[in-house]
């Protein structure tokens, strides 16, 4: 029971980033904007909030910071694309780039510094629970954010107006045009959106996934974040469902090994790819509900007639 | 206009001739590193290294180095640019450098490369290592007196011979204190994913390991062990201040002598191919100060720290046996170097099946 009760913390701890950061980047395709600048926005996040946890003894302000880097450096992707009208595969790339060499300059002086923990919060009673009280209610407060943004996200795409407006935005950016909906605009905080989400990925890696600031930290997470985005079909459900699954097979692998069970671990950190791929294939069987639910503008410019 | 053609040519020719000229007189060396300078582990050990180059040779060398250079086809471009850009020296840091390194030496006779923990050698390509391994069976003996539920884990990197016998020392030195010691081995096929070794040691500690070691480069598996209560070693470098509580010691990687002595053998112009693989006889493997541990197990790993570097002690000296039971090195012998350095199998008391 304690051996399962780790696994369970660790899997939510693996699987909270990847969620965070996925959360925004659906946010922001649903716009019909690609941006492949997840894992630059996260190692800003991620460098920033450490500097200001370390700096003022505070994780909180530390989650504060690492959200605003996230923004200002998507606004920085939002400003080339959307403004100057860049491709946005290519800015995306570069955004990417750029994050991880600023964020290795800014962090120089942080790097092999002990870091501030974001601690778990602990709801007397209720956490001592034995089994399910450190899972449900002894967590730290991004796995409930990255929870509640998840449900939220999904609410306000398919039961508000701001959310058609988005679709509408993303599907055919002629007629919300048309319609009078400022397309740049709405871009412009789909985007902003994105950057947060990934910039509190950043965070949560640099103050409670591995307290400490090292280069290049989050390791290729910004590329899984897309991958499952795509896979999901654009639906926050599926989303939620594929980065747990993708954090719990990867976790099992870690504990299949650690079992001594025989089989060749290459497969094993491979696994959550082709386990996360197969199963979000599987459900999205049904191909014109992917095709209703794919932004068409993806990745398409617009520039407003004049 | 002709004449205008030929004296900007004129001037181009003086230029580059004067920046060779400039050139010839330092020796450039570079350096391909795996991770960032900032890893506090094995890259961060090899640019130290690289810096006491520069503090011995003063003005006679200028160093450049390239970070976060992936193994596979980006390697060999960067280390091709490297010897583009004039580098009389290449030192390549990592295992899987090994074929790109031999094949841009092809290419480029007149530089001199030199390949860190490989088996390939040529006219211009030599390799060197450290024996971790002596210092990795003073761990697994320290591990084997301070842990009490008698499981270690460690965490793994790649299913090379350098990793295989860094696994097979360590459980060799754990089994004179403790014949049953257990080793739980979790592969993570990375160098450096610092939240994937922070899952592997979670995993670990939950499967009873109260003692966490590692060959992978960053210092969040020790960190984890010093948040959850656990004891650990630090890689590559002293990481003690990452876990004040929890490492016992730390196998520190000293490359700076021999960068220096293979750097001044270029500016005598004596520079040799050769296998360099030295151990703490060498002072190229040291050992951190002993913490969080008794006296007498501090003093016990000191004295065989002492054996090895005065080659009282081989930490492969016979009888070995294989996992399956069968005897590698009989009784009164030692491993030789030859098989050590291609090791592809676990001794006895490995909890784990070694991946193909």
């Amino acid at each position: 029971m304690e051996a399962l009760e780790a696994v369970i913390l660790t899997i939510i701890t693996a699987s909270t980033p990847l969620l965070l950061a996925a959360t925004g980047e659906l946010v922001t395709e649903r716009s019909g904007v690609l941006n492949l600048g997840v894992e630059g926005m996260m190692i800003m996040g991620a460098v920033c909030s450490f500097a200001a946890a370390y700096t003022t003894g505070s994780a909180l302000l530390g989650i504060l910071v690492g959200l605003y880097a996230g923004v200002a450096t998507s606004m920085l992707f939002a400003f080339l694309t959307q403004t100057l009208m860049t491709s946005q595969v290519a800015t995306g790339l570069s955004l990417t780039l750029l994050g991880l060499g600023l964020s290795g300059l800014i962090g120089e002086g942080f790097t092999g510094l002990p870091g501030v923990k974001l601690e778990s919060i602990h709801i007397p009673l209720l956490t001592d629970i034995p089994f399910i009280g450190p899972i449900l209610f002894g967590q730290d407060i991004l796995v409930y954010v990255s929870l509640a943004l998840i449900a939220a996200v999904s609410y306000v795409l398919f039961h508000t107006r701001i959310g058609l407006v988005i679709n509408a935005v993303g599907n055919n950016h002629h007629s919300a045009h048309a319609l009078g909906y400022g397309v740049i605009r709405v871009r412009y905080a789909c985007i902003g959106f994105g950057g947060a989400c990934s910039g509190l990925a950043g965070a949560y890696l640099a103050l409670a996934y591995t307290p400490q600031w090292i280069e290049n930290m989050s390791a290729g997470r910004g590329w899984i974040a897309l991958a499952l985005v795509v896979f999901s079909t654009w639906l926050p459900g599926r989303l939620l469902i594929g980065a747990y699954l993708f954090g719990t097979v990867w976790i099992m692998g870690l504990y299949v090994q650690g079992l001594g069970v025989g089989i060749p671990s290459q497969l094993l950190s491979s696994l959550p790819y082709l386990v996360t791929i197969v199963v979000l294939v599987v459900i999205s069987g049904n191909r014109s509900l992917i095709r209703v639910n794919t932004p068409a503008m993806i990745g398409q410019p617009f520039a407003p007639e004049r | 206009m002709k004449k205008l053609i030929g004296m900007v040519a004129l001037a181009l020719a003086m230029t580059f001739a004067a920046g060779t000229a400039s050139a010839a007189d330092k020796l450039k060396v570079g350096f391909i590193y795996i991770g960032p300078i900032g890893d506090h582990g094995w890259t961060y050990a090899h640019d130290q290294g690289r810096l006491m180059i520069e503090e011995a040779l003063g003005d006679q060398v200028e160093t450049v180095y390239v970070e976060n250079v992936p193994e596979g086809p980006d390697a060999e471009r960067a280390i091709e640019r490297l010897a583009r850009d004039g580098a009389g020296l290449i030192f390549t840091t990592s295992f899987g450098y090994m074929d790109p390194t031999i094949k841009v030496a092809k290419r480029f006779p007149d530089v001199k490369f030199e390949h860190a923990t490989g088996y390939k050698q040529s006219e211009n390509v030599a390799s060197y290592n450290a024996r971790f391994h002596e210092g990795r069976y003073v761990i697994g003996q320290i591990a084997a007196q301070m842990s009490e539920s008698g499981i270690a884990g460690y965490i793994a990197s790649f299913p090379i011979p350098e990793v295989v016998m860094g696994i097979n020392a360590f459980i060799l030195g754990a089994q004179t204190i403790n014949p049953d010691f257990k080793l739980k081995v979790v592969w993570v096929n990375t160098w450096f994913d610092p939240g994937k070794e922070a899952d592997a040691a979670k995993v670990l500690i939950g499967q009873g390991a109260d003692i966490i070691t590692q060959h992978t480069d960053s210092t969040a598996p020790l960190q984890i062990a010093e948040e959850e209560g656990v004891l650990g070693f630090g890689q590559a470098s002293d990481m003690i201040h990452f876990a004040p509580k929890a490492q016992l010691t730390a196998i520190i990687d000293e490359w700076g002598p021999y960068y220096v002595e293979r750097a001044q053998a270029i500016l005598d112009g004596t520079w040799e191919t050769a296998n360099s693989w030295t151990g703490m006889s060498a002072g190229t493997v040291v050992m951190a100060p002993y913490t969080n541990m008794p006296d007498d197990v501090a003093a016990m790993a000191a004295d065989t720290a002492a054996k090895i570097a005065s080659g009282e002690l081989n930490p492969f000296a016979g009888p070995v046996y294989k996992q399956d039971g069968t005897l590698a090195v009989p009784e009164g012998e030692v491993m030789d170097d030859g098989t050590l350095a291609g090791i592809n199998w676990y001794v006895q008391g490995v909890d784990d099946t070694l991946p193909e």
